[in-house]
This record gives structure tokens, C-alpha cells and sequence, in this order.
């Protein structure tokens, strides 16, 4: 029994490991943006390699989690739940390094005049990213705050839609090159999908807290 | 020989382990909470240490209800409840082996003629309907406490994994317990009245009687039917028969292991009654219904559709159909026994009120002209005893039981061989054992008179007032003299 509680607490240390890696990502994407924007290159590089680095960080501790809930046979109940929501948000942070390193690869051109709506856009896909992680923690620790989390995830992604259309509502009126508009609204759309992701976990989440709750 | 006889009581205990095994550690092995090496080591240890220590009280309600008295008789009662077992589970019905024995020992009575204790009877058949009803009641007021917990308090899901897997295993070793203590009846108790099984003193500090022997071996025969057999048993009832959350679960495995203790306890029922409240009755029950109960409890309660009526329709079919079978094979057995192998099933209970009788009985507050009709008549048959008794008499139920007792003819010599060989020194007081020696060679036509002569020569077996603190004395008394009978019973002597 006392082998139990030890290899739990190594386990708990890394679930909790993981859950920052995803949440230092998305704080690194917005300053990666901002530093984008801004044409800070030497910042913006530094901070594709630490989201890289986040991103193995994250791949490794999941699949050390996911060794470990088979070998020690732990949460049988939950286990399937707990690796979907793993996954899953997984994919959020792998959206984020995507998106990061496309900016790097294909250089948009971005217009000046709507930096503003591009930073506010990655300020809610971050949010939804760090609320999900607030939810998955509680789905861990204190499943009756789950909710409180997951709400919020719902409004921050609402809102980087809603910013998505008005930023593409002004790049289309723009009196720029269409392939431009097109490069432009693609990232405007990757950096929104970010939120989306996080959406879908959040939905799958939800329906993990109500099977532990019954 | 003798194992022989036991072996049918053996076979039960073996189907026993392998099947009501599951019931404790089904839902836990079935869902790997636990492994199975694990359970079944807890499981056979609590099970063994349950049927030695607690075994007893459900045992003496069996031997109320019929006390089968020839080891032949208590071999085939025991061979026809296991077949009954066997063939339930075949025919894929839900069967209790609490249900199959009780069939079987009523099943001697008819043939033998003994008197069915309709007390007993009833006792345990309201048991029955009481446990799985009791169970349920027990696991919805546990699952509810375990939600609020469970719900309420910021534990990591996988400290709580840890946790829950350690209550299962705590439960488990509690519900096994309660099965050996409560079940033990069920295996081996037709053999307690008739097995030759002395007791055992080690160092003046451990006693341990001969019923407490055959329970261990009882136990053991448990064990070896978790070990071999109940993996395959666990598996199913943790994967296809209920889909059980580990909360719901614990809440369903310790409401069953409660209920089999609360009707095991001898501890419990003296608690009861020493703060004024009925007891419980100490009956086997089975431990399958209580499970059954307790799961159908907490769907009720979440409002779960669906459940299968046909199911609980098969398992009240069981209850019925069960003692029915077990009967029915034991009565045609016996007679095979009997008339086809020359077997005797049962030991021949004489009946006769003698002057001797009547005085005592006029001691004890109970005069009645119609003992002058059936005075110095022998009775071969307890049935037709008891059938003169109530109509030449208007004696009440409970002392015409008594009447039976002291009408009962059991010859009683005091042998010398037996009494220097027979008789564990420190088990008796000096005085005890100075008061036997004066009555060597004596003979007693009936149990009460040697056990009256006893009392007359020593103040040492006289029993203290009907008290809580003098219980373990005075059943420590009883279970003394009761030895003495069974050793100094004229079929026993040597030197006649």
C-alpha cells in the first residue's frame, strides 16, 4: 500500500507538470504574437524554441502518465476518461506551436492597423487555453469547481469568434491584395481555432465531471 | 470415515468459497481495483478467523430448527444441499446455500420424524425477506454518505484511487469475515451435534471447543473454493452481471458485509439486549440476496428504469424452489441410506415421563394432571411426543419445549476409562473435576439428572444470575456440561 500512495504522488507531481507545460505555452504564444507583431525577431524566435520545448515536454509527460495508469492498472474507472482529456489537451498546445511556427515560416504581412484586434484575439484564445487547464486541474483535484472553469472557457471562445469575424470583417473591406486578405484571415482563423480546441475539451470535460458526479 | 462423512459438508463449503466469494470481491477484482491474489488471500484468512471466532451463533439457530444427530444423517443432508447448489447453478438460477441447507435439515425431520422448530423456522425464513430488504436500506444510506464525500472533498482522483482501493480491501476483509461467521452454519453446522471432535486447552489461555474445529476446517474448505474457483466467478460479476462505479461498489459490498454481522454477532446481540433492545435473530442468510438487495436498493434510489424483473422474479423463484429441492433430494436419499446401505441417519430420541420427570418439572413451576396419562410410556418419536403432550395437556408452546427436554431419555454413565482419559485438565476446576470423580461409575437415565447431581456436589457448576457481565461464564458452563454428556453418553462407555 505504501508503494500505492508513493508511485500516486509521482503521478500526481506529473499530471500537474503536464497542466503547466499546456498553460506556459499558451502565456509563450502571446508573447511569441505580440514580439511577432512588434518585429522583435531575435524575442519572437526565442520564443518558438521554448514553445517547441513546451510542446516535447508536454508529449513526453503524457505518455509517461499514460504508462503509468496502465502499469500500476490505477483509476480503472476513469482511465479512458483521463487519457481522452490528456490527449485532447494535448492538442491544444500542439494548435498553439502550429500556429506559432507557421507565423515564423510564412512571415504574413499583417497589417499595422490591425495589430490591436490580432493581440486582443490571442489575449481570449489564451484565456480559454489557461481556463481549461483551471477545469482540468479541478477535474483532478476538486471536481465541483470543474464547472465554475468550464463556463468561462465557453465565453473566452465566443469572444475570439466574435473578434475573428470583426478582424476579417476589416481585412476583406481592406484595400489590400486578396492573397493578402486570404494569408491574413488564415491566421486570424488559426489563432481563433486555439479556442475552439479548447472548446471541444471542455465539452468532452463536461461529460467526464457529470460520469464522476453520478 | 470420518472425513468421508465431512467431505459433503467440505464440497459445500468449497461451492460456498467459489461462489459467495464473488459477493465480496467481485465488484473490486472485476474492475482490477484488486487483484485476485490479493482478495483471495484476505478473503480465506478473514473467512477462516470470521468461522472460528463468530461462527457459532448463526450455527446454534441451524441446530435449533433440526438437530441432526447420526453422522450418516448429517452427510447426506449436507451432499443433498451441495447437489441442490450444484444443480441451481446449472440450471443457471440463483441459489443460496443457507436456503438449500435449511431445505435439507427439514428435509431429515420429515424423514426421521423429528419435530420441525416452527420458532427457528420462522426466525429464519423472516430473516431471509428482512436481509436483502435490511441491505438495501444499508447501501442507499452509504452510497449517499460515500457521494458527499466523494463530491465534497478536493482529493486528487488518484490519492482517492488509492483510497478506495484500501477500502475495498478493508470492506472485503470485514465482508469476509462476516460471511465465515455468518455462513459457517450453512457448511459445516449439521455436523456440530454429531461429530467427535474433543475440545482443546493449549496452556490454560486459548480454548478451543470441537465445533470450533470443524468451523476451521469449514473454513478451510472455503478457502480452497476461493483459491481454485472464484476468479472465474469474480470476473462475471464484476463485468457482465452489474456495472458497479468503485463508490457504488464499497457502498454495496459493506452494506452485504454488515448485514451477514449483524446477523452473526453473538457480541452485537448481548449489546442489544444489555441496552434494552430486542435482538437480532442469528441466522445464515444468504449472502447473494443481501448483494442482490443492496444493488436493487441503490438503482431504486437513483431511479434507474430497467430493472430487470424477470431477474428478481428468478431469484424469489430460488427462494421457493430452493429448500424445496434441497427436501426433496434429502428424503429420498435417506431412505436409500437407510434401507438400501443399512445406514443409521439418525440416532433414536426417546421420550419418557417418569415420577422423577414430573417432580422436577413441578419444581420448575409446571403441574399438570395429564403427565399421569403418558407417565412411564416410552415415545421413539419427538413429533408423536409432543402430539400427546398437546392433547393431554394445556401447556404453552415454549414449555411443552421444555417438558420435551426433560423428558428426553440420553443414558449417562460415568465411565473411569473415559473420565482419566476424556477430560481436558485445564479446561475444569478442581472442584469441577473433584465432584466428577465422586460420581464414577454412577448412571443417569436422563442428562439433567447428571447435570443436577453435578450441582449438588459443587458449587462450581452452579450458573450465575441471568446477567451481561455472567453470559461468557454461563455459556462457558453450558458448553462444559454439554461435553460431559456427549463424552459419558452410554453408547460411549468401554467398560459396558
Amino acid at each position: 500500500m505504501p508503494l500505492l500512495f508513493k508511485s500516486t504522488k509521482i503521478l500526481e507531481s506529473q499530471i500537474d507538470d503536464f497542466l503547466d507545460a499546456i498553460s506556459q505555452g499558451g502565456l509563450v504564444f502571446k508573447e511569441g504574437v505580440k514580439s511577432y507583431l512588434e518585429c522583435e525577431d531575435e524575442t519572437f524566435e526565442r520564443r518558438i524554441e521554448a514553445i517547441k520545448k513546451l510542446e516535447n515536454k508536454a508529449d513526453d509527460l503524457r505518455r509517461q502518465i499514460e504508462n503509468q495508469l496502465y502499469t500500476h492498472s490505477l483509476i480503472p474507472e476513469h482511465r479512458g476518461d483521463v487519457l481522452g482529456l490528456l490527449e485532447n489537451l494535448d492538442d491544444v498546445i500542439d494548435t498553439i506551436k502550429k500556429t506559432l511556427v507557421n507565423f515564423s515560416i510564412e512571415a504574413p504581412d499583417i497589417p499595422v492597423s490591425i495589430n490591436r484586434d490580432f493581440l486582443e484575439l490571442t489575449e481570449m484564445s489564451v484565456m480559454a487555453t489557461d481556463k481549461i487547464v483551471n477545469a482540468a486541474r479541478a477535474f483532478f483535484k476538486d471536481i465541483s469547481a470543474v464547472k465554475d472553469h468550464l463556463h468561462k472557457v465557453l465565453f473566452y471562445e465566443k469572444e475570439a469568434d466574435r473578434i475573428e469575424e470583426r478582424l476579417n470583417r476589416k481585412v476583406f473591406r481592406m484595400d489590400i491584395e486578396l492573397g493578402l486578405r486570404l494569408h491574413t484571415s488564415r491566421f486570424a482563423f488559426n489563432i481563433s481555432r486555439i479556442a475552439d480546441v479548447a472548446e471541444g475539451v471542455a465539452d468532452r470535460l463536461n461529460i467526464y465531471t457529470i460520469k464522476r458526479t453520478v | 470415515m470420518l472425513l468421508i462423512y465431512l467431505s459433503s459438508g467440505l464440497l459445500l463449503g468449497w461451492s460456498l468459497g467459489a461462489n459467495d466469494a464473488a459477493n465480496v470481491f467481485g465488484t473490486a477484482v472485476g474492475t482490477r481495483m484488486v487483484r485476485f491474489r490479493t482478495a483471495a488471500i484476505i478473503c480465506s484468512l478473514f473467512v477462516i478467523i470470521g468461522a472460528v471466532i463468530s461462527g457459532a451463533g448463526a450455527t446454534h439457530t441451524l441446530g435449533n430448527l433440526g438437530s441432526v444427530n447420526a453422522m450418516a444423517g448429517a452427510f447426506m443432508v449436507a451432499l443433498s444441499a451441495a447437489v441442490t447448489v450444484w444443480l441451481m447453478t446449472r440450471w443457471m438460477l440463483p441459489v443460496s446455500t443457507s436456503q438449500a441447507i435449511v431445505g435439507a435439515i427439514i428435509g431429515w425431520n420429515l424423514f426421521t420424524g423429528s419435530r420441525t422448530d416452527i420458532g427457528s423456522l420462522t426466525k429464519i425464513v423472516t430473516t431471509w425477506i428482512a436481509s436483502p430488504i435490511l441491505a438495501a436500506f444499508f447501501a442507499i444510506v452509504l452510497f449517499l454518505i460515500f457521494r458527499q464525500i466523494f463530491n465534497r472533498t478536493p482529493i486528487h482522483l488518484l490519492r482517492w484511487d488509492a483510497y478506495i482501493r484500501a477500502a475495498l480491501i478493508i470492506v472485503g476483509a470485514f465482508g469476509s469475515y462476516s460471511l465465515g461467521a455468518n455462513n459457517i452454519a450453512n457448511v459445516i453446522g449439521v455436523f456440530v451435534p454429531v461429530a467427535p471432535f474433543s475440545d482443546v486447552d493449549i496452556g490454560g489461555i486459548i480454548h478451543i471447543s470441537g465445533s470450533q474445529k470443524l468451523f476451521l476446517l469449514g473454513g478451510i474448505a472455503i478457502s480452497i473454493g476461493v483459491f481454485t474457483y472464484s476468479h472465474r466467478v469474480m470476473q462475471t460479476v464484476g463485468h457482465s452481471l452489474f456495472k458497479l462505479s468503485p463508490i457504488t461498489a464499497l457502498a454495496v459490498v459493506l452494506s452485504h458485509a454488515i448485514v451477514l454481522f449483524l446477523f452473526a454477532s453473538e457480541k452485537l446481540a448481548s449489546l442489544l439486549i444489555s441496552i434494552g433492545l430486542p435482538p437480532l435473530p442469528l441466522v445464515p442468510v444468504s449472502s447473494s440476496q443481501a448483494i442482490v438487495g443492496a444493488i436493487i436498493g441503490i438503482a431504486i434510489f437513483k431511479g434507474i428504469r430497467g430493472i430487470k424483473y424477470n431477474v428478481l422474479g428468478g431469484i424469489a423463484l430460488g427462494w421457493v424452489t430452493t429448500p424445496i429441492i434441497a427436501g426433496v433430494i434429502t428424503f429420498i436419499s435417506l431412505f436409500f441410506l437407510q434401507n438400501v446401505f443399512y445406514l443409521e441417519v439418525s440416532r433414536e430420541m426417546v421420550y419418557k415421563v417418569d415420577q422423577s420427570v414430573i417432580e422436577k418439572l413441578a419444581s420448575k413451576g409446571i403441574i399438570q394432571e395429564g403427565f399421569q396419562d403418558i407417565k412411564a410410556r416410552r415415545f421413539r418419536n419427538p413429533t408423536r411426543f409432543e402430539m400427546e403432550l398437546r392433547n393431554n395437556t394445556d401447556l404453552t408452546q415454549t414449555e411443552r419445549r421444555l417438558v420435551m427436554n426433560y423428558a428426553r431419555v440420553d443414558s449417562i454413565y460415568v465411565d473411569e476409562f473415559l473420565l482419566a482419559t476424556k477430560i481436558p485438565p485445564d479446561w475444569f476446576t478442581k472442584d469441577q473435576k473433584a465432584s466428577l470423580q465422586k460420581l464414577k461409575g454412577e448412571h443417569f437415565a436422563y442428562p439433567w439428572e447428571f447435570a443436577d447431581s453435578l450441582r449438588a456436589l459443587s458449587p462450581d457448576w452452579h450458573l450465575k444470575p441471568d446477567s451481561r457481565e455472567y453470559r461468557v461464564f454461563n455459556r462457558e458452563l453450558e458448553m462444559k456440561l454439554e461435553y460431559l454428556q456427549n463424552t459419558f453418553r452410554a453408547d460411549n462407555s468401554h467398560s459396558e
